[in-house]
């Protein structure tokens, strides 16, 4: 499979990749520094034991206007993408973003807008052939709560653009995955408590990777998420506003 | 992935015998971003004391284990280079299969290379092959300047010599270059059998320093009188491919310790009935078989978070190596001095070290090292200061991976190289900055 990954080298990125290198899969590596992007290729190249990483190409959600031009380099080093898979994403604590309106902004906008656009873009490179369109949401933006309202709200809006595009494109080839992860340790999550049922970035990638292959439309991840999540978005807005999560 | 290993909550950082203090933990992946003005970095925190602890005075500290790619391999000659926070752990999954495994494996998997290299350590092989440092090629530092400095035996050599088993005093580790070895299978071709007491310990592990790359001992500390020093005697070497089986060797599971026990779990009847059992469990004459390598390498790892049977008090580790000229005789007094407290558990070894390394700090030198665990109990404070005293007089010293309790004043009296290590020290970091918790206590930094 030609995979393009947009944030791999990092957290649950960094994870997917791996699993993907070591079972041979070609790869082409988006993200901001291109320095990173170099150590990267060269931990998968080696884990791999063979050079699986075609290109490392500079792409930043931050900036629109590149991400024509850096998916149309990945086409070209793969020869054609399988798949594309989108783990890049920003992360505020609500504190942070309600304490700083320019932050709040800037991650609304990436998360939702910018990722939106990007995903647009991928959407014209695998629809000629079909493909698989991977992003990772969150189980945040399931419900509005009080946490995580506007990281939840980006996600939100990203979860839903997900799966209208799924609707909309699957019958012309164009499988699109909604990855929802409950709280996984990460360094994005570093210094938060843990819940119960906090993931690894490597078990999360499992479910990724797995999702992919079959093409299912969504997935939480650790799995006891989709329990949890199955009764948090049943709860009534009465008991909603009393809890705290 | 490891990380899962680390076991402390947000705020708290703990060694692995429990001792923990308030602190910020910056983890990342960018090891070179948390490193800038932080006085110490840690890896998975398998040091048993406050090694791994930031100074009281400035409660932070960078945390390596995210940083865990690996930027070259080269196959002919085996020289890996890694961030530091890459895992033997996740070593074994990658280079096993290759035929490829680190020269020196300390007793557990869970040890990042920078934190090997820090603790400077060594492994079953230390008659042969040295530690850890003898196989390092080369080493990139963030020092306390903030710069970034390569050193190996041809660069900036002090700065390299010093952070050989220098406790990460000298700086933050970045990066490690480490020469893999090949191995002919990643199967172990080996033995068991028991000893009947600490005279003919000593004997056997000369013996087997020829013929067997891995040797130690486990000891019954509980026997006493003729029966002291009884233990068991592992010896082995990698099978070759015609005695390994072949399938490659599967992980094997390793069930958790979940919560925190009640302190008798870790107490002298438990131990007895275990270290009884334990020893009838080999046999008497060697009987040569195939080990599953991980089964060999790290029988503690079977048991995920065991430091949590020792209760809420934790536990600390008395480990220490003393000189060969001493003989058999050393260690009698030592294991009837730890006799004389009460003070014994389930886990003591014993190993002969070959050669000093070339790390200021290193802790292995000729001669019989010894290693136990101690519950923290109401006077474990006075069985480490009484070794401690005997240590010193032998003319042995202490490894500062193990060490929660020594007093400065024993510590200096072990230790004639610590003004050669302070030199260079204050030579890269006149104002003092990088320090930990131990370096606090033991060599008397600024809190």
């Amino acid at each position: 499979m030609n995979v393009v990954l947009l944030g791999a080298t990092k957290g649950i990125g960094r994870a997917v990749a791996r699993l993907l290198a070591l079972r041979g899969d070609r790869l082409v590596l988006l993200g901001r520094d291109p320095e990173d992007l170099g150590r990267s290729a060269a931990d998968l190249d080696v884990r791999a034991g063979r050079s699986v990483v075609a290109a490392t190409v500079p792409c930043d959600l931050a900036d629109p206007a590149g991400f024509e031009p850096a998916l149309a380099a990945a086409a070209a080093a793969l020869g054609r993408i399988d798949a594309v898979i989108v783990t890049a994403a920003d992360f505020a604590t609500q504190e942070a973003l309600e304490a700083d309106l320019e932050r709040c902004r800037s991650l609304l906008t990436i998360n939702f807008a910018h990722t939106v656009v990007f995903c647009e873009h991928a959407r014209r490179f695998l629809l000629p052939h079909g493909g698989t369109l991977c992003v990772v949401s969150s189980v945040a933006g399931d419900r509005g709560r009080k946490p995580v309202v506007l990281y939840g709200a980006s996600k939100a809006g990203l979860s839903a653009y997900l799966e209208g595009l799924d609707h909309r494109y699957r019958s012309a080839g164009l499988k699109v995955v909604c990855i929802k992860p409950g709280f996984v340790k990460t360094s994005m999550t570093a210094g938060l408590r843990p819940p119960p049922f906090a993931g690894e970035p490597a078990q999360v990638a499992r479910d990724i990777v797995r999702a992919i292959d079959r093409g299912t439309p969504v997935v939480y991840t650790p799995w006891p998420w989709r329990f949890v999540m199955h009764v948090i978005r049943r709860l009534p807005r009465g008991v909603m506003r009393r809890v705290g999560f | 992935m490891t990380v899962s290993e680390r076991q402390a909550s947000p705020g708290v950082v703990a060694g692995w015998g429990g001792i923990s203090t308030l602190a910020v933990e910056h983890e990342s992946e960018d090891l070179e971003r948390v490193t800038r003005h932080v006085p110490l970095t840690r890896g998975l925190g398998r040091s048993y004391g406050d090694s791994s602890l930031p100074p009281p005075g400035e409660p932070v500290v960078a945390a390596s284990p995210r940083a865990d790619r690996l930027l070259a391999f080269d196959d002919e000659t085996g020289d890996l280079t890694a961030e530091a926070g890459y895992s033997l752990y996740d070593l074994w999954d990658t280079f096993l299969p290759r035929g490829w495994f680190t020269p020196v494996s300390p007793g557990t998997q869970f040890v990042t290379l920078g934190g090997m290299v820090a603790a400077d350590v060594h492994g079953k092989n230390h008659h042969r092959e040295g530690s850890i440092g003898r196989h390092v090629q080369s080493l990139r530092i963030r020092v306390a300047s903030g710069d970034i400095v390569t050193c190996s035996r041809q660069q900036e050599p002090d700065l390299f010599r010093a952070t050989i088993g220098g406790m990460g005093l000298t700086g933050h580790i970045l990066e490690v270059t480490l020469r893999l070895v090949r191995i002919p299978s990643p199967w172990i071709y080996g033995q068991t059998h028991r000893v009947s007491g600490i005279d003919e310990f000593i004997r056997v592990l000369h013996a087997a320093r020829d013929e067997w790359p891995f040797t130690m001992g486990w000891i019954d500390c509980l026997a006493q009188g003729r029966a002291l020093g009884r233990g068991v005697m592992f010896a082995g070497r990698w099978a070759t491919p015609d005695e390994a089986p072949r399938r490659p060797p599967r992980r094997l599971p390793r069930p958790t310790v979940p919560v925190t026990c009640p302190s008798w779990v870790m107490g002298q009847t438990v131990a007895r009935v275990f270290n009884a059992c334990y020893y009838r469990l080999h046999p008497a004459r060697p009987r040569p078989r195939i080990f599953h390598p991980e089964a060999f390498f790290y029988p503690l790892d079977a048991i995920r978070h065991w430091n949590r049977l020792y209760g809420r008090r934790g536990f600390t580790q008395y480990q220490c190596v003393l000189p060969e000229s001493g003989g058999a005789a050393l260690m009698h007094e030592l294991l009837e001095r730890m006799a004389r407290f009460g003070a014994a558990s389930f886990l003591c070894v014993i190993k002969d070290c070959g050669p000093q390394g070339e790390g200021i700090l290193s802790f292995p030198m000729p001669g019989v090292l010894v290693a136990l665990d101690l519950p923290m109990r109401d006077n474990t404070q006075q069985v480490v200061d009484s070794l401690n005293e005997f240590v010193a007089a032998a003319g042995g010293r202490i490894y500062l991976a193990k060490d929660a309790l020594s007093r400065a004043e024993h510590f200096r009296a072990m230790e004639p190289r610590l003004a050669e290590f302070e030199a260079i020290r204050r030579r890269w970091d006149p104002e003092g900055r990088i320090r930990s918790a131990q370096s606090v206590r033991l060599f008397g930094d600024r809190p």
